[in-house]
C-alpha cells in the first residue's frame, strides 16, 4: 500500500533526453503528469525515451497521457518510444492504443442562423401538433365522459373522492391564506386611494367585485393549477415511464376510465367549491382590514355589499369554475401522456402542464369578460 | 495480520442493517480480496442488492463495521470518504446513467468532477472508455433513452470506469440482456478485470457468470453469509438452498456448456 507518490526525472544522454517516470501514478495525479510532460521539450535531442522502470502503479487516464505525449513527439520529428515497460503496463498502453479515436462528445450543433431558423419552424409545428393532439385527447375525453353518463358503472367513485380530497380538502389551507392576505392587501391598497375623496365605504364596493368576479376563481384556479395540475402530470407521466399505462391496457383497463375521467370530475366537483371559500375568505380579509383600518363594522360591511353587489356578480365568479377546472385537469392529464423515455420528461412536461393551464385559464377568463360584457352582466 | 489485511480491500464485520422492524442483515461478516471476482447470490428478498448498497454508503447500517481499502467507512470524514469514493465505481442495474446526459457527458461527470485534467484529454479519456466497453463510437453523443438494455449497461459500466477504480461493484450485470449480449458482458468484464487488475464485487443470478468469471462465491441466506467458496466447494456444500441452486436443472445446464 506504501506506493511512492509519482515522480518524474530527466536526463541527457548524448542526443537522447530520457525521461524516467516511477512512482504511483494514477488519475488523481494525472493532471500533474501532463503538465510535467507539456513543459518538457526535446530541445537539441534527437530522441526521447520515456523509462517506465520505477512504475509501481499506472492506469488507463495516465497510460493516455503518456501515450499521447510519445504521439506529439513523433509527431514533432523526434524518435520516441518507452523503455523497460512492464507485461501489464504494455497491456494498458496497448488497450489506449486500440480505442484512440475521436468520437462526437456533445450532441450536434447546427451553425446559428440555420439552427435559428430550424428551431422556430420546428417549434412552430409542434406548437400546431401538440394543439391537434389536445383536441383529440379532449375528444377522447368527452366520450369517456359520455360512456360514463351512459354506464354510470364505470365511475370509480373510491378515486373520485381520493382526488376529491387530494384536490379539493387539501388545498382548503393554502387557498384561504392566499385569498385572505389578498383581500387584506386590496383593502388596504383600495382605502388608501379612497380616502382622499372621503369616499372610504366604497372599499365594499371595490373588495366586493374584485373578490367576487376575478379575483378569487382566478387565484383559486391558478394556485389549483400550480398544485393539482402538476400533480396530475406528474403521477401519469412516472406512471408511463414505468410502463404502468401500457400495463393497465393489456389488463383490459382504460386509461381514460381509471386516470383521467376521476381526476377530471374531481376538479370540475371541487373547484367551485375552493372559490366559494376563497370568495369568503376575501371578502373575511377585506371586512376585517376595513374595520381595523377604516372603522367599517363588520356589520356595516355586510349590508353594505349585499346593498352594492348584485347576486350575479358572485354568480359570475363561481361559474368560471367548472370551465377552469376542466381545463386544469385537462391539461395536465393530457401533458402526462406525452411523456416518454426518461425521468427528465417527467419534470418537463410537468413544467409546460403548469404554464399551459395558467395561460388557458387567463384567455379564457378574458374570453368570459367579453362575453359578459356582450349579455351585459 | 497486517500482511493479510493488504490483500483484503473490502472487510465487513458483524453486520446489522434493517428497515423498520425487518432485519435484512445480521451478524453478516465478508471479506473481498484484492483482485478477485466475488459473485454474491441469494434468493430474492435476502439483500444482495442491499448489502452492496450499504457497502458503498447509501444505506446506514445499524451496527457492525465496513472497511474499504483499511478504511472504516462510517467513521471516515468527508475528504477520505471522497478520496475512498474515488476508487470505486458501481453500476447500477440499468445503468442508472443520467437521462438529462450524453453518454460521453455521463462519462465525463466524474473525471470533470474529481480530476483536473483539461477538456481535450477528458474527451479523448472518453474515446477511449466508450471503447474498452465495446460502445460503438457513434453512441458516445446519444442519450440515455435513445439505446438498448445491453448498451446502457455497458455506458454505465464506462461511467463506473471513468475514474480508473480498483474496486468495481456490479448489480446484476447481466439481468436483462439476451444470452450472447450476456456472455460477452461477462467476457468483457474478465477482460477488463485482467488488464486493469480491477476488483470485482458482483450481484448476480447469473449462473454461467458464477460459473465463468467469479473466482469466490458468496451465499447470502438467513440473514448472513452461509458460505463463501470457489465453485467446486459450493456443489459440495450441504444446505438446502445452497444444493438446489448449484444443482437445479439450470445449474446443470450451465455446467453442461
Amino acid at each position: 500500500m506504501n506506493e511512492e507518490q509519482g515522480w518524474i526525472k530527466t536526463a541527457q544522454d548524448g542526443d537522447r533526453l530520457v525521461v524516467a517516470i516511477g512512482g504511483r501514478w494514477t488519475i488523481g495525479e494525472a493532471a500533474r503528469l501532463d503538465d510535467d510532460l507539456g513543459r518538457l521539450s526535446p530541445g537539441a535531442a534527437t530522441s526521447v525515451w520515456i523509462d517506465m522502470g520505477g512504475v509501481e502503479r499506472l492506469d488507463t487516464a495516465v497510460a493516455w497521457i503518456l501515450y499521447r505525449t510519445v504521439a506529439r513527439w513523433r509527431d514533432a520529428g523526434y524518435a520516441a518510444d518507452f523503455t523497460r515497460v512492464r507485461p501489464e503496463q504494455t497491456a494498458l498502453l496497448e488497450l489506449v492504443h486500440a480505442h484512440d479515436a475521436p468520437v462526437e462528445c456533445r450532441p450536434p450543433s447546427e451553425p446559428s442562423a440555420r439552427a435559428l431558423v430550424e428551431h422556430v419552424g420546428r417549434a412552430s409545428f409542434e406548437v400546431l401538433e401538440e394543439t391537434m393532439m389536445l383536441l383529440s385527447f379532449l375528444g377522447l375525453t368527452v366520450q369517456a365522459l359520455g360512456r360514463s353518463v351512459v354506464q354510470p358503472g364505470r365511475i370509480r367513485f373510491t378515486a373520485l373522492i381520493s382526488h376529491m380530497e387530494k384536490t379539493g380538502l387539501d388545498a382548503l389551507p393554502i387557498v384561504g391564506l392566499i385569498s385572505f392576505l389578498i383581500g387584506v392587501v386590496l383593502a388596504y391598497q383600495g382605502a388608501e386611494q379612497l380616502r382622499r375623496f372621503g369616499a372610504e365605504i366604497f372599499v365594499v364596493n371595490l373588495i366586493g367585485v374584485s373578490i367576487l368576479r376575478e379575483i378569487g376563481i382566478l387565484l383559486t384556479a391558478i394556485v389549483i393549477a400550480g398544485r393539482s395540475g402538476s400533480a396530475f402530470t406528474a403521477a401519469i407521466g412516472s406512471m408511463k415511464v414505468r410502463e404502468e399505462i401500457d400495463a393497465m391496457r393489456t389488463l383490459g383497463l382504460d386509461p381514460m376510465d381509471v386516470l383521467v375521467l376521476p381526476r377530471l370530475v374531481a376538479l370540475v366537483l371541487t373547484l367551485p367549491m375552493l372559490a366559494f371559500f376563497a370568495d369568503m375568505m376575501g371578502l373575511l380579509g377585506g371586512c376585517l382590514l376595513a374595520w381595523g383600518a377604516l372603522g367599517i363594522n363588520p356589520g356595516q360591511f355586510v349590508d353594505r355589499l349585499l346593498d352594492a353587489i348584485p347576486m350575479w356578480t358572485f354568480w359570475v365568479g363561481i361559474i368560471k369554475a367548472p370551465v377552469f377546472a376542466f381545463l386544469i385537469a385537462l391539461i395536465g392529464c393530457f401533458e402526462g401522456f406525452q411523456v416518454s423515455g426518461s425521468a427528465a420528461s417527467v419534470g418537463q412536461y410537468t413544467t409546460r402542464a403548469v404554464v399551459e393551464a395558467i395561460f388557458l385559464v387567463i384567455v379564457f377568463d378574458a374570453a368570459f369578460s367579453i362575453m359578459f360584457a356582450y349579455l351585459g352582466i | 495480520m497486517p500482511s493479510n489485511d493488504q490483500t483484503l480491500v473490502i472487510r465487513v464485520r458483524a453486520l446489522r442493517t434493517q428497515f423498520g422492524r425487518q432485519v435484512v442483515h445480521d451478524g453478516l461478516d465478508l471479506d473481498v480480496r484484492r483482485g478477485e471476482v466475488l459473485g454474491v447470490v441469494g434468493g430474492s428478498g435476502t439483500g444482495k442488492s442491499v448489502l452492496l448498497r450499504t457497502i458503498v454508503g447509501l444505506n446506514p447500517p445499524v451496527s457492525g463495521s465496513i472497511e474499504v481499502f483499511g478504511q472504516d467507512v462510517a467513521t471516515a470524514n468527508a475528504a477520505e470518504r471522497r478520496a475512498i469514493e474515488t476508487r470505486w465505481g458501481v453500476l447500477f442495474q440499468d445503468g442508472a446513467l443520467f437521462s438529462s446526459l450524453t453518454v460521453a457527458q455521463n462519462i465525463q461527470v466524474p473525471l470533470i468532477e474529481h480530476t483536473g485534467l483539461s477538456a481535450q484529454i477528458i474527451d479523448e479519456i472518453t474515446a477511449i472508455k466508450i471503447g474498452m466497453v465495446g460502445l460503438p463510437r457513434d453512441a458516445a453523443g446519444k442519450y440515455p433513452s435513445e439505446l438498448s438494455g445491453g448498451m446502457r449497461k455497458r455506458a454505465g459500466l464506462a461511467r463506473a470506469l471513468a475514474l480508473d477504480p480498483e474496486i468495481v461493484f456490479l448489480d446484476e450485470p447481466t439481468a436483462g440482456l439476451d444470452p450472447i449480449g450476456a456472455a460477452a458482458f461477462d467476457d468483457l468484464i474478465g477482460g477488463l478485470q485482467r488488464t486493469l487488475g480491477l476488483t470485482v464485487f458482483m450481484v448476480t443470478h447469473d449462473l454461467d457468470s458464477l460459473g465463468a468469471i467469479c473466482n469466490r462465491i458468496a451465499v447470502l441466506a438467513e440473514k448472513h453469509v452461509l458460505v463463501v467458496g470457489p465453485m467446486d466447494e459450493m456443489l459440495r456444500y450441504n444446505h438446502p438452498w445452497v444444493h438446489d441452486y448449484f444443482h437445479g436443472p439450470r445449474a446443470r445446464a450451465a455446467r453442461m456448456t
